[in-house]
């Protein structure tokens, strides 16, 4: 070439030591970083399985069917608490995802223009709340009114069944999953909000055209485009719900076997953790750091499974439907 | 120039004889297969008439549509050409009332179906879709139903008999011109066929719910010239059926297909006439500009 | 004749049903809406309603009295929150951008879906779980500690700042990178000089989001952080007191006057939280609306 350009004393300038370190430095602190969050996910597995394993070998899979928690005979088993959160966590979703569904369609079809934001950013604050005043609430207000009004009104009309009989008490599975169903809401909400917003709009016009009545056309397009983000919002509000320790230990009450009704105590896997973690010692440790492995396994499947169903249902020659954002996004919250 | 002379009219509803002579030696006609024959019209001839009288369009506060007076005659093909922004789509989405569905926007004046104005406040804009169907310019058919299921999708708002809809969606695919290509796949996804296909495909949806007028805003524009070709010889069948109305902006389209042109310039009504006089000898010195092509 | 489209038109049929059931459903959906912010204004109002009368500078900044005693305040929970919070945000919000910056700027794709993945993961984590982790690291063998409770928040907090970030960078204009490039600004730079402080808004957003989630986390500090003298402490290598503990102790306890305490601890617990929310979203708006987004 020319010998001009390499003249140049800008072209021929060695990068300078600052920029020589720096680009390897930066990509080795970041990536020393990326290597720290995997180990944490990674660590946090290894540790709950390691102060489980006494109990692990003590009682194995039986633990899971055991129904029963004694720490005076050292029995202990898992099923009480897989009840409990299994029947608090479903409740809350009954309540929650129609509700949410509800909300949704009203924020994006129904409210006016002007209130939409306020309206949402209102629900969305929900979820802000901190879970530890959300109990405070549930053991002072919530709980007392479940007793006093409506366990009693259920019982009235539905004490027939075992899930409404029994005495009303402030401390239950309901109360529980009433807080559950409070957290899971705006969860569920935010994301299938998010997903309802991108349906195309020339596919409600094709239905209007039609001839469709508001809720016509979002039964016949919205809903069956968004059934895959709404079933992976729900899927989240149900992980949020199973995790929830502090809030549900607070309103649960104890129980160390499995009660039918829903107005009795009870208890989930997380609460009970919380509950007992602090003063205990040895098997009862063990078994409670069982209890969690039992916990994290159900909490990483849901979330796992939750963004495959949302990543697998993208509807053909649909735009891209971001609700993996939208997720990540409510996670935030 | 507002209000056609009705034997002008009647001259033109004549099937011209280039467009027959294509009509014979054209391709062979899915769109009659030997034993299915679109259904014979089943109505008089004078319903699906359709008049526009003052009609004004607003987005807020801007009027795009001043003051439109113009009759369509039925089971006629009216072509509606301007430049962009003309107000052509917008007047259209009035006749189906789709226009106030944006937010802010609103219509003022009739729109008389036979005689019955579609404003009238004792009509509910759900009829009002029935019998006045809408063919988009971007095919939409709702991805997450079959071919048949988007026939019927119209049919299954008012609850009809299964065995009736089937009936009335093969009717409709028929119609379309589509029912050949498809027979034997209704039950795959809408969102399979091909782009000319899914037009036909959303013709047959619009026409399974036997409107009398079917709006069709550039409904080729999204088309390649074969699926193009198609969908203007299905025109030319289905006029029998119902009334047409057709935005294009491809002035070659509606000298192909329309009886009656208007041309529309800055949201007012220009000229209205035979198509063959609108481009030929216009009355008016713009739609002479217009046509040759010295703007828009 | 023209009777064929009169009685389309006005003919009924199951249109009134139709436009019946549309109504319920119109009106289903507005009540779903009140509901759910007629929770909210419940739960903040009974926190306001109950807390407000006991919310005074004696009570701030006295305090707490040994168990059972509910004479004092919750200075020490408090400072301690601060404390332990202060922390966890030294640890999380530099560690979540380095790593946002890994993924966006180093990664390949082969690694960086796998990281955004395990990010997920992390979050989708019960809070207790992430307790009985550090409770096994740092305090079994040892002690709770303030410190302890800083490294499980900082674990929570993590795929916040990380996600957010992550979404905040990516969103920076390549051409602007590219430009940076062009004008032969090395790589580390461009990054340090340009990149994230274009996403500053994003970035701050996310780390405020992270701290009022730390700030709520009551069950990490229970397995982690729940042994403390009386008196208000700083040292995070002893258990330090903390605002979520309080309420949840207190909330526990038979006594009403506990639960007063609790309600006022609340109000200013979710005063802190909601404003923060605000803040942060109001940053997220304005830093989308800078690029573009």
């Amino acid at each position: 070439m020319e010998a001009g350009a390499l003249s140049n004393p800008v072209l021929r300038a060695r990068r300078n030591l600052t920029d020589r370190i720096g680009e390897p430095l930066l990509r080795g602190l970041s990536g020393l970083a990326a290597a720290l969050a995997v180990a944490a996910l990674v660590g946090i597995a290894y540790e709950v399985i390691d102060l489980a394993r006494p109990a692990i070998s003590e009682f194995g899979i039986g633990f899971l069917t055991t129904n029963d928690w004694n720490p005076v005979s050292k029995d202990f088993g898992a099923a009480p608490f897989l009840y409990g959160t299994v029947v608090t966590s479903l409740i809350a979703l009954v309540i929650a995802a129609p509700l949410s569904i509800a909300i949704s369609i009203y924020l994006t079809e129904l409210a006016p223009l002007r209130i939409r934001r306020p309206v949402a950013t209102l629900i969305d604050m929900l979820a802000a709340i901190p879970t530890v005043i959300l109990g405070l609430w549930g053991i002072l207000v919530l709980g007392p009114f479940m007793r006093d009004t409506i366990q009693p009104a259920l019982n009235d009309v539905l004490g027939f069944l075992p899930i409404f009989s029994g005495d009303p008490s402030a401390f239950s599975y309901l109360t529980a999953a009433l807080i559950l169903a409070i957290m899971a809401t705006p969860i569920i909400t935010s994301v299938t909000r998010e997903v309802f917003e991108t349906v195309p709009g020339d596919l409600k016009e094709a239905s209007y055209a039609l001839g469709a009545t508001r809720w016509e056309m979002v039964r016949q397009v919205v809903l069956p485009y968004s059934r895959p983000g709404i079933v992976g919002a729900t899927i989240l509000g149900l992980g949020r719900a199973i995790g929830e320790a502090i809030a549900v230990a607070q309103v649960i009450g104890a129980a160390y076997t499995i009660h039918l009704s829903l107005f009795h105590t009870g208890g989930t896997l997380a609460a009970q953790i919380a509950s007992q973690f602090q003063n205990s010692a040895g098997l009862q440790k063990a078994s409670l750091a069982y209890l969690g492995l039992i916990l994290l396994v159900f909490a990483v499947i849901v979330n796992v499974v939750a963004r495959i169903i949302v990543q697998r249902g993208h509807i053909k020659d649909g735009p891209d439907v971001d609700v993996d954002a939208a997720l990540t996004e409510a996670q935030a919250l | 120039m507002h209000n056609q002379n009705p034997t002008e009219a009647t001259a033109m509803t004549e099937p011209n004889p280039e467009q027959q002579s294509r009509q014979e030696a054209g391709a062979p006609a899915p769109l009659a297969a030997a034993a299915e024959q679109p259904p014979a019209p089943r109505r008089d001839r004078d319903v699906g008439e359709l008049e526009l009288r003052g009609l004004r369009a607003f987005y807020g506060g801007n009027e795009a549509v001043k003051g439109i007076d113009l009759p369509f005659k039925a089971n006629d093909v009216t072509a509606i050409i301007g430049p962009s922004g003309c107000g052509k789509s917008t007047m259209v989405r009035c006749i189906n009332r789709m226009h106030e569905e944006i937010a802010g926007a609103r219509a003022e004046g009739e729109v008389l179906l036979d005689g019955l104005d579609l404003y009238d406040s004792r009509i509910d804009i759900v009829a009002v879709r029935r019998a006045v169907g809408m063919v988009f310019q971007k095919p939409n058919p709702f991805p997450t139903m079959s071919v048949l299921d988007n026939v019927t999708a119209g049919l299954r708002l008012t609850g009809a008999s299964r065995g009736e809809m089937d009936d009335r969606a093969r009717q409709a695919l028929v119609g379309a011109g589509l029912w050949e290509e498809v027979k034997n796949r209704l039950k795959s996804p809408g969102v399979g066929l091909s782009g000319g296909q899914q037009q036909r495909l959303c013709i047959a949806r619009a026409l399974a719910v036997e409107p009398e007028v079917l709006l069709m805003d550039e409904p080729c524009s999204a088309l390649d010239p074969v699926a193009t070709l198609k969908i203007e010889e299905l025109i030319a069948e289905l006029k029998q059926r119902v009334t047409i109305v057709i935005v294009t902006h491809n002035m070659q389209q509606a000298a192909r297909v329309a009886d009656t042109t208007v041309f529309m310039l800055d949201g007012e009504l220009v000229e209205v006439g035979p198509t063959e006089k609108l481009f030929t000898t216009p009355d008016d010195d713009r739609t002479e500009q217009y046509v040759t092509g010295k703007f828009g | 004749m023209a009777d064929g489209s009169h009685a389309l038109l006005l003919d009924r049929g199951n249109l009134k049903r139709r436009n019946r059931v549309n109504r319920v459903v119109e009106i289903g959906s507005s009540i779903g809406a009140v509901i759910a912010v007629a929770v909210l204004v419940i739960v903040v109002g009974s926190v306001v309603l109950k807390g407000a009368g006991a919310l005074s500078w004696h009570f701030l900044t006295t305090p707490s009295g040994l168990f059972g005693d509910t004479s004092g305040g919750m200075a020490n929970a408090l400072v301690g929150t601060l404390v332990i919070v202060a922390i966890a945000a030294a640890i999380a919000i530099p560690v979540g951008i380095l790593v946002a910056i890994y993924t966006t700027e180093f990664a390949s794709s082969r690694f960086a879906h796998p990281i955004g993945f395990v990010l997920d993961v992390l979050n989708g984590v019960p809070t207790i779980i992430t307790g009985i982790f550090v409770y096994g690291l740092l305090v079994a063998g040892n002690k709770p500690s303030g410190f302890a409770g800083s490294v499980a928040l900082a674990i929570v907090m993590l795929p916040i700042v990380a996600r957010t970030a992550q979404e905040v960078l990516t969103l920076v204009p390549a051409t602007l990178k590219e430009a940076a490039h062009a004008l032969g600004i090395a790589r580390w730079r461009t990054i340090l000089r340009i990149t994230v402080p274009t996403a500053a808004g994003g970035l701050i957003t996310g780390s405020l989001l992270a701290v009022a989630r730390a700030a709520g986390e009551t069950a990490p500090l229970l397995l982690c952080n729940f042994i403390f003298a009386q008196g208000v402490l700083t040292d995070p290598g002893e258990g330090l007191a903390s605002i979520p503990l309080f309420i949840f102790q207190s909330s526990e306890s038979p006594s009403p006057e506990a639960h007063t305490q609790a309600w006022a601890a609340a109000l200013v617990l979710i005063a802190f939280v909601l404003v923060l929310n605000v803040v942060a979203r109001a940053f997220y708006a304005r830093s989308r609306k800078r690029m573009g987004a």
